[in-house]
């Protein structure tokens, strides 16, 4: 989680990504970004986030999108 | 429920009488310098037991005055006559006259046979918007519509004059209900004379058969008169131009004989009508003037109170007021044009 | 049939009055004939290339959506016997195949999209390249077949197709119900390019004529008339004379022109679109919105999340993630990062990935040049835009403008007119045409050639004038008095004749000002022969 909140501070240092829970809806996180971020993702974990799983569920807050990387960490299934 | 069904009704009634009255109010008037659109309603208003009806373009309703018909003969006539009248108007028309009304004659003018398909949106509209809805207008309507026109503006002219919004003036308010006559029982008239000079050259045409489309409307003028039991003349006005070929005279002889009825081209009879073309036009010979009308009519007038046997009804009471009252008119704005002709 | 017409109210009114008398069963089959009557009557071969394209997406589709659950049957049978590594590559093999599928019916219908409505672009330019390498040849241009609305039926089904694939939508067992999806006849001839999961929630569900549901419909359906007739189509011939004569029109004229098409295009589109929304909605049928009040943006990245928002999304969702996201763009990223450096390589999959996404989007919008370097140049604006963010940033943590109102308004302003600027590739004949007046906005732009009079021989009238600028007012009072939610909400609320004067006073107003009919000339009128 601390990496995950790393990669995100450093894309916007101005958000409380503790809180956030509307980052996609509220537009905090434009394409750029989820792209950005997937990248980074990859890089640190090891996995592979597709196109299927761009969803506003799964990119609303830091907790959401660690989830998905647990579970894609865990297994992929 | 109820309630609402109640409120939607009245809403709808609201609108529609909004839009009428929008309608009204945005629909060209005819009153000032174009009066041809504002021929035909005329009609409507008049009293319905004509012996004679004319039914046809300009070379009626400005070549025959009815007053004469009457003041001399006693014929009780009308003219219902408009700009570029198309045969399958006149026919239509004559369709719709039947509906209020069965005179002993209709006159046609042959002139309209040249035209055998629509011609202008314009003329379309000063001939038909006038007439009353009924299943003749709708005819007339579908027979003349050029390509680029609908039913549908004809039936709610709003989406046709709709634009005029930016050209509504005075006149739009004062006509808006009540219209003034510009015709004396269809009778354009004009005093002011330009004599007849440089007519133009007839062009030879390549083909000089009337269409089949005026063919069928004559046809069908013929069957309608005959089922009614009205008699039809078929009339040349003695206009110069635009030109009646012989060759289309011919075939009007022709028709006319197969057909058993009268033709009259009153360009072979001038000097008998006594019309002289340096006094008694307008426009240089296109349209007669008030003389020159007045004279046709009286020619004509003796050949259809003589050869139609049409009865002198200048007895009739009724008639008789009605007219004295037309001819009053008639002759106060025959006095007022002379007056401001002179000025 | 254009949604103007007289003919598609009669239209729309024999199918609400009949979509709602018909039993509920089949609703859905009479909105399928409904579309398919409203294509024949376009063109009865057009009937041919979308039943081609719905046919082909359901076969493929299907075969997907077969593979797919059989797969799952077996790998859940199967997967406690095998390792990770081994699960893994089970699904790719198997993600493979369907990808594979998947291809080509992508290819196959792009394919059509491409020769119908690219193929006289490409011998353009074939013939271009022939003569500049000195060959006196040249190929014939062929007579297409432009199918309507081919573009946007065949990227709603593309969509779909790559959403059975992806998983998130299962495919529709009713050849009917997609053949319906795919043909929706509202947003047939220009969108919104809707997703099969949000559509398909109201489109095959049964619907009770509610009072509400149609006069809401009606009301949007009369506010885009209201758009496209009164303002679009009565600021038209400003826009074409001011754009077909350049010669003519120079300087402070073609920044008119520029703003005039940009009022013109808003009014066209948005008031297509209501049309389609309204009628949908007048049928129980909920379309995802297209635009948000777009004009209101503070920059070009919000813009386009506001403007045409179905197709943008939808290259996003279809383009930009695949591309940037994929392993191949990932390696990429990863080389560029060790020998550029991290800032170029952070940059490599987004750059050229939205390359591809507004190269695409130019494309898409129409065959010629002047789209293509209008979408590129929106790729410009935006990367251009983003490099400045911290900038921005910096900028604002210094100096607290940010929330002021004068400084929104300069944001909107700035940006309505980037775009502007951007969409005179649309308006003028040539690539070479449009910079160079561009360049005559700034080099020969004098105050004084904006006269009354000079207005006035750009094909409109006074009246025409103040009804335009009428019109805008109510355009923008509108759109602010939306963002705090639904006019047509509030409007319900009053009293009822309060509400009927409102409605009825539109209806009039797109009855008497706007722009149909052969028009009233009274010069026509005039006595002349006969």
């Amino acid at each position: 989680m601390e990496e995950l909140l790393e990669i995100l501070n450093e894309l916007h240092p101005d958000i409380d990504f503790n809180t956030q829970q509307n980052l996609v809806d509220e537009k905090i996180l434009d394409s750029f970004d989820i792209v950005t971020i997937i990248s980074e993702v990859a890089d640190v974990f090891d996995i592979t986030i597709s196109a299927e799983e761009i969803v506003p569920d799964n990119f609303n807050s830091a907790s959401a999108l660690y989830s998905l990387i647990e579970k894609k960490m865990d297994d992929e299934d | 429920m109820r309630k609402r069904l109640i409120g939607i009704t009245v809403s709808f009634i609201v609108a529609a009488v909004g839009l009428w009255f929008l309608q009204k109010l945005l629909m060209p008037k005819y009153m000032d310098d174009i009066v041809e659109g504002a021929m035909i309603a005329e009609y409507y208003d008049e009293e319905k037991n004509h012996d004679v009806i004319f039914i046809g373009d300009c070379e009626l309703y400005e070549n025959i005055s009815p007053a004469v018909l009457w003041k001399e003969y006693g014929i009780n006539s009308y003219i219902r006559g408009s700009a570029q009248q198309l045969i399958w108007q006149s026919y239509y028309l004559m369709e719709e006259t039947l509906q209020y009304e069965k005179p002993k004659v209709f006159v046609f003018n042959v002139l309209a046979m040249k035209y055998n398909s629509p011609q202008s949106e314009a003329y379309n509209r000063m001939t038909l918007d006038g007439m009353k809805m009924s299943a003749a207008k709708i005819k007339s309507v579908q027979a003349s519509m050029t390509e680029e026109e609908d039913l549908i503006d004809y039936i709610f002219p709003i989406l046709r004059y709709h634009s005029r919004f930016d050209e509504l003036g005075k006149i739009d308010i004062n006509y808006l209900f009540k219209k003034d006559k510009v015709t004396f029982n269809g009778y354009y008239m004009r005093v002011d004379v330009k004599p007849a000079q440089n007519i133009p050259e007839a062009k030879p045409l390549g083909d000089y058969n009337f269409g089949d489309t005026a063919y069928f409307y004559l046809d069908k003028m013929v069957e309608l008169c005959e089922k009614n039991n009205v008699e039809l003349i078929l009339v040349k006005a003695p206009s110069l131009y635009p030109h009646w070929y012989d060759e289309w005279d011919k075939q009007m002889s022709e028709y006319a004989l197969d057909h058993n009825l009268k033709y009259y081209n009153f360009l072979n009879s001038t000097d008998d009508i006594g019309l002289d073309f340096a006094k008694d036009t307008y426009d240089s010979g296109l349209h007669l003037n008030l003389t020159g009308a007045e004279k046709l009519s009286t020619y004509f007038g003796n050949i259809l109170s003589t050869e139609c046997d049409l009865p002198d009804r200048r007895n009739d009471k009724k008639l008789k007021e009605i007219w004295e009252e037309k001819l009053k008119a008639y002759d106060d704005e025959k006095n007022r044009q002379y007056a401001e002709n002179e000025k | 049939m254009l949604f103007t017409s007289f003919e598609f109210l009669v239209f729309l009114a024999v199918v609400i009055v009949c979509y709602y008398i018909v039993p509920k069963k089949i609703q859905w089959i009479f909105l399928l004939a409904a579309g398919y009557v409203f294509y024949f009557i376009a063109s009865p071969v057009y009937l041919i290339y979308i039943m081609t394209t719905t046919v082909s997406v359901y076969i493929f589709t299907r075969i997907i959506q077969t593979r797919k659950d059989t797969f799952d049957i077996h790998f859940k049978k199967i997967k406690k016997q095998l390792d990770r590594q081994q699960r893994k590559d089970i699904k790719s093999q198997e993600k493979k195949k369907e990808f594979r599928l998947m291809m080509i019916c992508l290819l196959f219908n792009l394919g059509i999209l491409a020769v119908c409505k690219y193929t006289n672009f490409a011998i353009g330019n074939i013939n271009f390249l022939l003569g500049a390498v000195g060959s006196s040849k040249r190929l014939l241009t062929v007579n297409m077949i432009l199918p309507m609305g081919i573009s946007f039926y065949t990227f709603q089904s593309m969509g779909y197709l790559i959403d059975v694939y992806r998983g998130t939508c299962s495919a529709e067992k009713n050849l009917g119900k997609l053949a319906l999806f795919v043909s929706f006849f509202p947003q047939l001839v220009q969108g919104p390019i809707s997703r099969f999961n949000d559509l398909s929630k109201s489109l095959f569900e049964k619907h009770t004529a509610d009072y509400n549901t149609i006069t809401f419909g009606m009301q949007r359906i009369l506010w885009g008339f209201f758009k496209k007739l009164v303002i679009a189509d009565r600021l038209l011939p400003a826009v074409l004379e001011i754009c077909g004569d350049t010669s003519k029109y120079q300087g402070a004229y073609v920044l008119v022109g520029m703003l005039f098409y940009a009022l013109e295009l808003y009014a066209d589109f948005t008031g297509g679109i209501d049309i389609a929304i309204g009628t949908a909605q007048t049928l129980g049928i909920h379309v995802t919105e297209n635009f948000r009040r777009p004009y209101f943006s503070k920059n070009i990245k919000e813009y386009w999340n506001r403007w045409h928002i179905t197709m943008g999304s939808w290259f996003t969702d279809y383009i930009f993630y695949p591309i940037s996201i994929c392993k191949p763009m990932l390696k990429v990223s990863k080389f560029s990062r060790k020998h550029f450096g991290e800032f170029i390589g952070k940059r490599v999959p987004i750059y050229l990935s939205s390359f591809a996404v507004w190269f695409a989007t130019g494309v898409w919008h129409g065959a010629s040049w002047n789209f293509i370097v209008w979408g590129i140049g929106n790729f410009v604006v935006i990367m251009i835009s983003q490099e400045c963010e911290p900038f921005y940033r910096w900028f604002h943590s210094k100096i607290n403008i940010k929330d002021k109102f004068l400084f929104k308004l300069f944001q909107i302003v700035r940006t309505v007119l980037l775009m502007s600027c951007l969409r005179m590739f649309d308006c003028y004949r040539d690539v070479p045409l449009t910079f160079k007046m561009f360049g005559k906005m700034f080099t020969g732009f004098d105050i004084s050639q904006l006269s009354v009079s000079a207005f006035q021989l750009l094909g409109l009238a006074i009246s025409d004038y103040i009804i335009l600028f009428g019109g805008m007012i109510l355009l923008v009072a509108v759109s602010i008095i939306q963002r705090k939610g639904s006019v047509r909400a509030k409007i319900a609320e009053r009293k009822a004749p309060v509400r009927f004067i409102i409605w009825y006073a539109l209806f009039l107003t797109v009855l008497i000002f706007g722009t149909y009919g052969i028009g009233y000339d009274s010069s026509q009128f005039i006595y002349n022969q006969f």
